[in-house]
């Protein structure tokens, strides 16, 4: 299965300001931690190693 | 080295024993030093007519048990291809096959045997974030407790890439692959008796036949290799139905009971007793049969060539 990169969010704008909201009162490092489990959360939803190494690669991509 | 000083580890040791069963036990410090993981293997493990085995050729951290079991599976692994060797019953290129082997699971275990490692003792911060967000998450969500690796239990390599090994002419799915140590199964043997299916091998080489419209064709065929002084027990199986859904949770025995399909077709001279199992397949099922083939057996006839 390929990932999907093509617009897919339902509510583009309703999930993006629910993820900030999500991070209100949060720290830095508390953020980040937060960011993780996110991160692991949604692996786990998609499952498939393969899409989740193209989002990783698709993620890195936008590092050195 | 600071953390040596026992004024420094007796405290730790209360706060760990507090939280246990044995928080008002009486200790001596005896000794201390500090334990590092490493995780090492020789690029190869035979010199010539030397041969490294267990911890001369390779090293992992403690967890999941693979030091000491890979040493033993080294040892399983050489013993017969040396006794065939030594006898002039086998080549001596048998014994690369050994290195060849034994380097390919090292590095599986070296390769299971880190990521508990780097798991357990993060190397970066983002390493560490990750961990302690797979130890909050464990709390609540099953999932994330599949992540939690103190170390993986040790299970047999399968040998995917052995010498000893000649190619599938059928592809099938399933974990009995050529390479794969032999999974046991409930079988009936021809008396009506109850059996498991490793009990019935041989202590030399053993095909496995499923039965088909060729398998009288093959075990003729193996009778021939007899005569040129490989011994092969033959075992011909029938399915049973109601083997079907049986699933074994995991390789019960692992010896060196490596499936590998003729390995004489490799070999000028055979090697002789041999704790290897070979699979012979006969007939040309489909995978799906193929593989409950291989799950459920019922014995129809146990015969020896010696």
């Amino acid at each position: 299965m390929e990932l999907i990169t093509t617009p897919h969010l339902e509510s583009p704008d309703d999930f993006y300001e629910a993820l900030i909201e999500t991070h209100s009162d949060l720290d830095n490092a508390e953020s980040h931690a937060l960011n993780a489990r996110l991160v692991l959360l949604l692996a786990n939803h998609i499952g498939s190693l393969d899409v989740l190494q193209q989002a990783l690669q698709a993620a890195r991509g936008g590092a050195r | 080295m600071k953390r040596r000083k026992p004024e420094n580890i007796i405290p730790r040791v209360k706060a760990l024993l507090a939280h246990s069963t044995m928080k008002d036990a009486e200790f001596e410090l005896e000794w201390a030093s500090v334990y590092t993981f490493a995780c090492l293997r020789m690029d190869r493990f035979r010199h010539g007519r030397v041969i490294f085995a267990g911890d001369s050729a390779h090293g992992v951290s403690p967890f999941g048990a693979r030091g000491a079991n890979s040493g033993v599976q080294d040892a399983e692994n050489l013993a017969w291809k040396l006794a065939a060797v030594v006898a002039g019953e086998a080549p001596d290129a048998l014994l690369d096959s050994y290195a060849d082997e034994r380097e390919y699971a090292a590095d599986e275990n070296i390769r299971n045997s880190t990521r508990a490692t780097d798991f357990i003792t993060p190397k970066s911060e983002i390493s560490c974030l990750f961990r302690d967000a797979v130890l909050e998450l464990s709390k609540t969500q099953l999932f994330a407790r599949t992540l939690v690796n103190s170390g993986r239990l040790s299970v047999p390599a399968t040998l995917h890439g052995s010498t000893l090994n000649t190619p599938d002419a059928e592809s099938f799915a399933g974990r009995m692959v050529p390479g794969a140590a032999a999974s046991d199964a409930p079988i009936t043997r021809p008396d009506g008796s109850a059996g498991w299916l490793l009990r019935e091998l041989g202590t030399g080489f053993t095909a496995l036949i499923t039965e088909g419209s060729e398998s009288e064709a093959l075990a003729r065929s193996i009778q021939v290799l007899d005569g040129l002084g490989t011994p092969v027990k033959v075992l011909r199986l029938r399915i049973g139905p109601r083997h079907r859904r049986y699933r074994p949770h995991r390789q019960r025995r692992r010896a060196d009971a490596a499936l590998r399909p003729a390995p004489w077709q490799r070999l000028p001279v055979p090697p002789r007793p041999a704790r290897l199992r070979t699979l012979a397949q006969a007939d040309r099922r489909p995978g799906q049969e193929r593989r409950q083939a291989r799950l459920g057996h019922r014995l129809k006839e146990s015969r020896s060539w010696n």
